[in-house]
């Protein structure tokens, strides 16, 4: 919806084309008022550089052939459309974040290149024909497959969203980053192909007291974590691609383990190994890490599921509104570790009024889902709300209602409602309201 | 074969073509040897399962943390720059700026050794003998006033150590807000009034960067 003047060889003709278009940088929105796009659309009739009435290099001569990207990438015009981190949140690259560019996508399916990315010692670059998973601890049969073994399980395919655990973390105190990027980029949403974690497990033969699993990576961080045997068998699965391709280098290719649902950090890239146990590991990423601390000083510890949460991802701090006053089209996602989403609400004006926003495309289980919601904007300043309710009746909180019960201190699991004040322009910021 | 009748080659297929697998029967995999496991099978839990053999004094562990681990979380694990912090922060978990670390916040003492014998140095995992792992666990648990200064960890003795904030930890207890049998959300006239209390441009702390490609937007 925001039309970009991010044109790698920018042609002079391109460049007041797009002036006349009604302002794409953002020094131009800036002057943008409300009722400009009509003046400009106007302009745009008589000027020369009419994208019409011009003939365009593109109209004329010939393009590459095939194979001239025997993968494909996308259009030189969407170069914006990428991955973001925020410098100061970590330590080094190897062990950091990075965010999804929700402002830049729709639909529920976030393309392979864009999910975010969370390492903890650097992307390990493994040889599928090296790489093995073992099944050991409490089994009739430890067993080692091959990444060739794996494929001959019964397949299956299955959309599931993918949410840090800190996702929305830095706004525990207030409002901070200025992007729904920054503030909610923590997730993706994609088709996973693989097979289903009981099959591999009932090959190993779970003895009776097998209660917990501890899936670990081949990464040198060797993330670990503990699960509990009823979601391994309920509905986890061990999957090698993603979007139809291979699972991605940073995002565990040849295996990762994914857990529905669950918060991001426990489906373990680089899947080598999978220990069955009698009782959990208290591993260093579900005791420092991943537990959530409360104000009394007392801690939550496996907080897995990722409660329901939604986000207006248009507009948005870096998605203004650039046509002024008129018909609007609002867009964001919604999602829940409980299941599909069965209502999106919209608020304008900051909460006092509630309307049904439009549910669009599929409504999977544990799946990112698309809303619209439609109105004439009259040019007044806005203050934007989406607010989810899940299958199980869940109503997505505020961010006060949270912080009444946990305090500030939590880090994880905030799935407060999110605020953006619109101003008279389109511009957007992130906000907290009364 | 092919010259089957059809009402046949329907109850052959019934029971050998189109039995459903059962899960277990598939023989796909190879059983795992001895020396495979041993050389993958090394987390260690808070009941000492899968401790390695070995031991290591605080003294020792001073001398490793020194050579391996002080460049980023410094001599005390006080942490260099923004690397981790491993010790001190007792007393402030409650505090408005809790700082989290091994003393103060850990609640158990085998998560000290799985973690740095499977992951730390970050960079060089995986490179320390298991005696070094539980010296340098030894001498983050003095830093952190657990033991005392001629204290030696082994396998033997583990279990013994406390963390000091184990008792402090509970079970996830969400959902933790009203659901929509409990409060119905408000469609109409919810509120009189409504404030900006707080705005992110002041805060000012999205990446420089990306308001650069912002403002070519
Ligand atoms: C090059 C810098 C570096 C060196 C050297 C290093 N570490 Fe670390 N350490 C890190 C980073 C980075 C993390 C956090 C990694 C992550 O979160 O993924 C970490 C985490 C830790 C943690 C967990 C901290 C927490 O609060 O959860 C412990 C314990 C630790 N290191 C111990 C050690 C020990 C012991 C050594 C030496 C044998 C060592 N480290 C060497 C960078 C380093």
């Amino acid at each position: 919806m925001t039309t970009k003047l991010n044109t790698p060889e920018l042609s002079r003709r391109a460049l007041l084309k797009s002036a006349a278009a009604g302002g794409v940088t953002l020094a131009a929105s800036a002057t943008v008022t409300a009722g400009a796009t009509t003046a400009a659309q106007a302009l745009e009739k008589e000027t020369k550089e009419n994208p019409i009435t011009t003939k365009q290099d593109w109209n004329q001569v010939l393009g590459d052939g095939v194979d001239a990207n025997p993968y494909g990438k996308p259009s030189e015009y969407e170069k914006n459309v990428i991955r973001r981190s925020v410098p100061w949140l970590t330590a080094s690259p190897e062990s950091s974040i990075n965010f999804t560019p929700l402002h830049e996508l729709d639909g529920i399916i976030t393309p392979n290149g864009l999910c975010f990315e969370r390492h903890h010692a650097g992307i390990a670059e493994v040889d599928p024909t090296e790489h093995r998973l073992m099944i050991n601890g409490l089994v009739d049969k430890p067993l080692v497959f091959t990444m060739e073994d794996l494929k001959r399980f019964p397949r299956t395919n299955k959309i599931y969203f993918l949410e840090c655990a800190a996702n929305s973390g830095m706004e525990w105190r207030g409002a901070q980053l200025n992007g729904c990027q920054f503030t909610h980029g923590m997730i993706h949403c994609v088709n996973y192909t693989g097979v289903l974690l009981k099959d591999i497990l009932a090959e190993a033969g779970l003895k009776t007291n097998a209660k917990w699993l501890m899936p670990e990576g081949a990464d040198a961080s060797g993330m670990n974590r503990s699960v509990p045997i009823e979601k391994a068998l309920k509905d986890c699965m061990v999957a090698f691609k993603m979007n139809g391709e291979a699972l991605r280098p940073e995002q565990g290719y040849p295996l990762r383990l994914v857990i529905p649902g669950w918060e991001g950090n426990m489906w373990v890239k680089w899947l080598r190994r999978i220990e069955v146990g009698d009782m959990p590991w208290h591993a260093r990423e579900e005791t420092s890490k991943y537990t959530d601390l409360m104000e009394n000083g007392k801690a939550r510890r496996f907080t897995w599921e990722m409660d329901c949460k939604s986000i207006i991802t248009n507009p948005s701090p870096q998605a203004p509104i650039t046509h002024g006053k008129g018909h609007t089209v609002l867009t964001g996602l919604a999602w829940s570790g409980r299941g599909t989403i069965d209502r999106v609400d919209i608020t304008l004006d900051g909460g006092k009024n509630w309307q049904k926003a439009r549910i669009d495309g599929p409504s999977l289980d544990k799946a990112l889902h698309r809303f619209y919601f439609e109105f004439e904007w009259d040019g007044r300043p806005l203050l934007l709300q989406s607010r989810a309710i899940d299958s199980t009746g869940y109503v997505q909180p505020t961010k006060d209602e949270l912080r009444e019960v946990r305090g500030t201190n939590s880090i994880y699991h905030n799935n407060g409602i999110q605020t953006w004040h619109v101003n008279g322009k389109g511009e957007a910021e992130n906000v907290e309201i009364s | 074969m092919l010259k089957f009748p059809k009402t046949l080659s329907i109850v052959f297929c019934l029971s050998l073509c189109a039995t459903p697998v059962f899960a277990g029967k598939l023989n796909l995999g190879r059983e795992a040897t001895k020396a495979e496991i041993k050389a993958w099978d090394i987390d260690v839990r808070p009941d000492g399962q899968g401790l390695p053999e070995g031991k290591g004094t605080v003294e020792k562990g001073e001398q490793v943390f020194a050579e391996q681990c002080a460049a980023c979380h410094g001599d005390f694990g006080e942490g260099v720059d923004r690397w981790p912090v491993l010790a001190g922060g007792l007393g402030t978990i409650k505090s408005e700026d809790p700082v989290k670390t091994v003393g103060s916040y850990w609640p158990y003492a085998s998560t000290v050794f799985d973690y740095i014998y499977r992951a730390m140095p970050f960079g060089n995992a995986q490179s320390l003998s298991p005696d070094e792992v539980y010296a340098v666990t030894a001498y983050i648990l003095y830093l952190n006033e657990i033991v005392a200064e001629d204290f030696e960890l082994s396998k033997k003795n583990f279990t013994s150590i406390k963390m000091p904030n184990e008792k402090n930890f509970f079970a996830d207890p969400r959902p933790d807000t009203p659901s929509r049998s409990k409060k119905k959300p408000c469609m109409k006239n919810c509120k009189k009034e409504v404030k900006i209390t707080k705005r992110a441009r002041i805060i000012n702390v999205t990446p420089e960067e990306d308001k650069k490609t912002a403002a070519k937007e």
